[in-house]
């Protein structure tokens, strides 16, 4: 892919009128091949510079290998089609993306023209309120359709290439041989990504659109009220992002129960741990009959949020579970292991909610009050389950199928081992797969392996380059209004937050304010979960973005603060739960702050200082 | 001619403002609650119909000032001065100073705030209210009864006369009571909103307080500490702790200052210790004492208050360290809210019309 498009410029820094324009931004010296490794349509144009960009942090905290650019061009073809296209949303279309250095970056493009926003909304009606009204029916078809996605891609099949075909293929006349499935197969797993997709987005923003409005609605009548107080009204109690670290709880139970608890000790690597149960008889093997029930499907979490092939599930690399055991175990065995107190939660959601709602001043307003916040908690549980089915599970799945084709490009000498297929664009490996289709028919090697290996090892070598770049959090003119409620409400892109963003104190870190409280701590900088073997009883949690995958951590930490995030995202959730405080979405905690440093982070104002 | 029971009253009995004045009535209210307050006694406006028919038996003083021109402000100020000296200089009837001499006695010759407790009703009640005098830390008998002849006095400063004449009030039906009451000395003190002055929010308690005493930050000699909580959550949603450069504290005086200074005389202003000055005056315990008691108050009268706090010092919890000395309604935000149009929302024919209105229209920033 050749370099055009971008004009090159120095890096001019932060001005004082805004933020630098795209076409400021230079190459990371020693990296200036990056375009090589993205589509045309991902790169920032000269007219992009009238435009005001952020960068996606939260869901792309480091640089971006080739294949995984899916996981931005899906998702954005989905979220685009849905508000855009499907529902009609009046006051904004979709979500753009750019890659710069290997970053993405993304726009929302509102409507503003009154006269337009009055046409889209006559469409947006009827469709909104259709799904609004049927929600739970909606819902229910919705979750039997993301099963079968799974089913499906879970279902395809790899071909294995044989020297030649069973006999069988030519008596049942199939009269197709397996390398016209390598091609049909890879394609499917695309295919079946970008449906997943659109089902994500389906009722989603809808949800968003719920909680918008509810959340306007209590900033108005209650101008000081934090956003973390708001959602503690709409949250949910049973949500199921948290069974896989109630499975793991209940494992430990169970490891007690059964006189294994010797086993989970600090440390052991997990093949060591589920080797020595394989020799403790009967207890042992019911055990490892019971983590295997568990594994399927709750292991299927990922260690990130599915937008990355390395943030692998748990069911990929034990390394999660295994370390959070111990902990799990000692506390049963101590009495202090606890269950999530839902009924207090639950109690907690209604006196919250009540004690607001008694403090209107007015009939209408209540009224108005219980029919935002039932919409709300109507729309709630798909919100926050969503998650689990397509980032976690179907994603998990998608990535180890395309792995297995990575598998077969290593075993044909097309590429040097499996995982070297996530440094291919998707239409790269179409074009491998059609070498090896070829080659195989023909009785001669494929000619991918004079050519790939060699552009993966430079994609691998511009990675580590890209890892230290430190991206600027927003690029371009500050917005003329920010319409799109994914924007404000997942990544908490505000006035507010683009001030912040403008004006950096020295010593002193602003995000949201996630979950109450104060504490002054050590600091742990983990940047990814599996190092989560590095921390310590007691200190703070300091990390670019928390997945549902990261809640054993929360058992050991006294605090958390993630660089990206918002009131609702999964760190302050947990944190909430756990009644330690949090600040959320900081922007570049995880640069300034270094394992060992003494910090405070306030919960309540949403802000995190270096002490020492 | 009143009988003595009505001539001084201790605040757990004080009666309506007619007679006990707004603050007196207030503090009544709030002791009968159970709501922590200093001990004290009101002087009811009886004791001033009592001692004023002595002073000014004729009535010809407060003739002379409503006979004077608004224009006239020499004039105005000779004829105020006349009925003040007169007031001042006069002697109290003896059953008056008996009742004051047997209440002051039940607080034990303690150093006490002797306050004036107007009972003007009009809606201008609120800023008259600050011309008139409070005396703090007046220890002993003598000292207390001249306090009580000044504050009735300052019913007719400059200021307040001036005022009178401008919108023509009549100065024959003009009463005063006056509020004794034990003076704490506190560790830190100051106001308390049982809503946001900033933003109206209904759901917060602001509180403003700084070391010792709350004169300090009634009379703007320091910036203020300010901390928001939320009568919900109990989350202290904002902090700001600034460099309270001095501190207020009590310093008894056996006689009251003469005018001018008056104000000051029982209260020492020293430099605040350079450890105290950048440090938090109420620990998170207290701030959630103190909105508890706001709570407690604003559900008694069933509107939004407006309260000036003191927490006291030891180790007691910090529930039974708070006291408080005065409840108003709070009138700002009520005002603005009588004048808003009409309710932020009310229901739709489907909860899903709230999202579709929404989105009918270019959101703001």
């Amino acid at each position: 892919m050749a370099d055009d498009a971008v004009e090159q410029g120095p890096l001019a820094g932060e001005t004082a009128a805004g933020f630098p324009l795209p076409s400021q931004i230079a190459d990371v010296p020693g990296a200036e091949g990056w375009r090589d490794m993205y589509q045309y349509f991902t790169r920032f144009q000269p007219a992009d510079d009238q435009r005001f960009w952020f960068y996606n942090s939260m869901h792309f905290p480091e640089p971006v290998p080739a294949f995984d650019t899916i996981t931005s061009e899906v998702p954005y073809q989905a979220i685009g089609a849905n508000t855009a296209r499907l529902f009609v949303f009046p006051t904004t279309l979709g979500i753009e993306h750019r890659i710069v250095n290997g970053r993405v970056y993304i726009t929302a493009n509102p409507v503003l023209d009154p006269a337009e926003i009055e046409r889209r909304a006559a469409e947006f009606g009827p469709r909104a309120a259709h799904y609004f009204e049927h929600w739970d029916e909606l819902y229910e078809g919705w979750k039997d359709r993301l099963r079968a996605l799974i089913a499906d891609v879970e279902a395809i099949e790899v071909p294995q290439l044989p020297e030649w075909e069973d006999a069988e293929a030519v008596f049942s006349a199939r009269g197709v041989a397996q390398n016209h499935y390598l091609r049909e197969g890879f394609q499917k797993c695309v295919t079946l990504y970008s449906t997943m997709w659109h089902h994500h987005t389906e009722m989603l923003m809808l949800g968003y659109g719920a909680y918008v409005v509810f959340f306007q609605f209590c900033t108005q009548a209650f101008p000081e009220i934090s956003d973390q107080t708001v959602a503690r009204m709409v949250a949910g109690i049973d949500v199921i992002m948290y069974r896989p670290d109630d499975e793991l709880r209940r494992l430990a139970r169970l490891a007690v129960e059964l006189g294994l608890d010797e086993e989970f000790t600090e440390g052991r690597r997990a093949a060591v741990v589920l080797a020595a149960l394989a020799e403790r008889g009967e207890a042992g093997a019911r055990w490892l009959a019971e983590f295997e029930k568990a594994r399927d499907p709750w292991f299927n979490v990922s260690t990130g949020d599915g937008f990355y092939h390395h943030h692998l599930s748990w069911n990929d690399d034990l390394t999660v579970p295994f370390t959070a055991l111990p902990g799990y175990v000692a506390a049963v065995k101590a009495g202090t292991l606890k269950d999530r107190p839902t009924r207090h939660l639950q109690a907690e959601r209604e006196r919250i909610a009540t004690g607001y709602r008694d403090l209107l001043a007015s009939e209408e307003e209540k009224a108005a009050f219980d029919q935002m916040l039932g919409l709300c908690r109507l729309v709630f549980p798909f919100v926050e389950d969503h998650k689990f089915y397509c980032e976690h599970q179907f994603t998990t799945l998608f990535f180890r199928k395309v792995k297995e084709f990575g598998a077969l490009l290593a075993r044909q000498g097309v590429l040097a081992e499996a995982d070297d297929i996530f440094h291919l664009h998707h239409t790269e490996v179409d074009l491998a797969l059609a070498d090896v289709m070829l080659a195989w028919a023909a009785g001669s090697p494929p000619l991918g392996g004079t050519r790939f290996p060699a552009i993966v090892a430079e994609r691998k070598r511009m990675l580590a380059v890209l890892k230290d770049w430190s991206p600027p959090p927003a690029l371009g003119p500050v917005p003329e209004a920010l319409n799109d409620p994914a924007v404000r409400m997942l990544w908490g892109v505000t006035q507010e937050r683009i001030e912040q963003w403008l004006h950096p104190s020295a010593d002193e870190m602003r995000g949201v304010a996630a979950s109450p409280g104060v504490v002054e701590g050590i600091a742990r900088v983990l940047h990814d979960v599996n190092e989560i073997g590095q921390l310590r009883e007691g200190e703070v949690l300091v990390c670019p973005v928390t997945a549902p995958s990261w809640a054993p951590v929360f058992a050991k930490i006294k605090a958390a603060v993630s660089d990206i995030g918002g009131a609702m995202s999964h760190a302050a959730i947990v944190a909430r739960e756990y009644g330690m405080p949090a600040v959320v979405g900081t922007g570049d905690a995880t640069k300034r702050i270094r394992t060992g440093d003494k910090i405070r982070v306030d919960g309540d104002r949403g802000t995190v200082r270096i002490l020492a | 001619m009143a009988d003595a029971d009505s001539i001084v009253l201790p605040l757990a009995r004080a009666p309506g403002a007619a007679a006990a004045g707004g603050k007196g009535a207030s503090l009544g209210e709030l002791v009968r609650a159970g709501i922590p307050v200093p001990p004290g006694f009101v002087v009811t406006t009886d004791a001033f119909a009592a001692a004023m028919a002595g002073n000014d038996p004729g009535g010809e003083l407060r003739a002379g000032i409503e006979a004077s021109d608004a224009a006239d402000l020499p004039g105005l100020a000779r004829a105020a001065a006349r009925t003040r000296d007169a007031i001042i200089a006069g002697p109290l009837p003896a059953r008056t100073a008996a009742a004051i001499r047997d209440a002051y006695a039940s607080l034990r010759d303690a150093p006490v705030a002797v306050r004036s407790s107007a009972t003007m009703e009009d809606s201008a009640a609120a800023s008259f209210a600050g011309l008139q005098d409070t005396y703090l830390g007046i220890q002993g008998t003598e000292a207390v009864l001249d306090a009580v002849r000044r504050c009735w006095a300052s019913l007719y400063n400059d200021e307040s006369v001036a005022y009178r004449r401008r919108l023509g009030l009549p100065e024959g039906a003009l009463s005063m009571a006056v509020v004794v009451q034990l003076m704490v000395a506190p560790r830190s003190a100051g106001v308390m909103f049982t809503r946001s002055p900033v933003s109206g929010d209904r759901s917060v308690v602001a509180i403003e307080g700084t070391w010792g005493l709350g004169s300090a930050l009634v009379a703007g000699d320091v910036t203020p500490d300010s901390f928001v909580i939320s009568k919900i959550t109990g989350e202290i949603t904002a902090r700001r702790v600034s460099a309270k450069a001095v501190t207020h504290q009590l310093r008894a005086v056996r006689v009251v200052a003469p005018p001018g200074d008056g104000a000051a005389a029982g209260v020492a202003v020293a430099d605040t210790p350079a450890e105290l000055r950048e440090r938090a005056c109420l620990s998170d315990g207290e701030i959630r004492a103190l909105a508890a008691v706001a709570r407690r108050v604003e559900g008694h009268y069933g509107s939004p208050q407006d309260i000036e706090w003191a927490v006291l010092d030891g180790d007691a919890p910090e529930a039974e360290r708070v006291v408080l000395l005065q409840s108003r309604p709070e009138t700002v935000w009520a005002a603005r809210d009588a004048a808003a149009s009409g309710p932020l929302a009310a229901p739709k024919a489907r909860p899903a019309d709230h999202v579709l209105s929404l989105f009918a229209k270019p959101q703001p920033r």
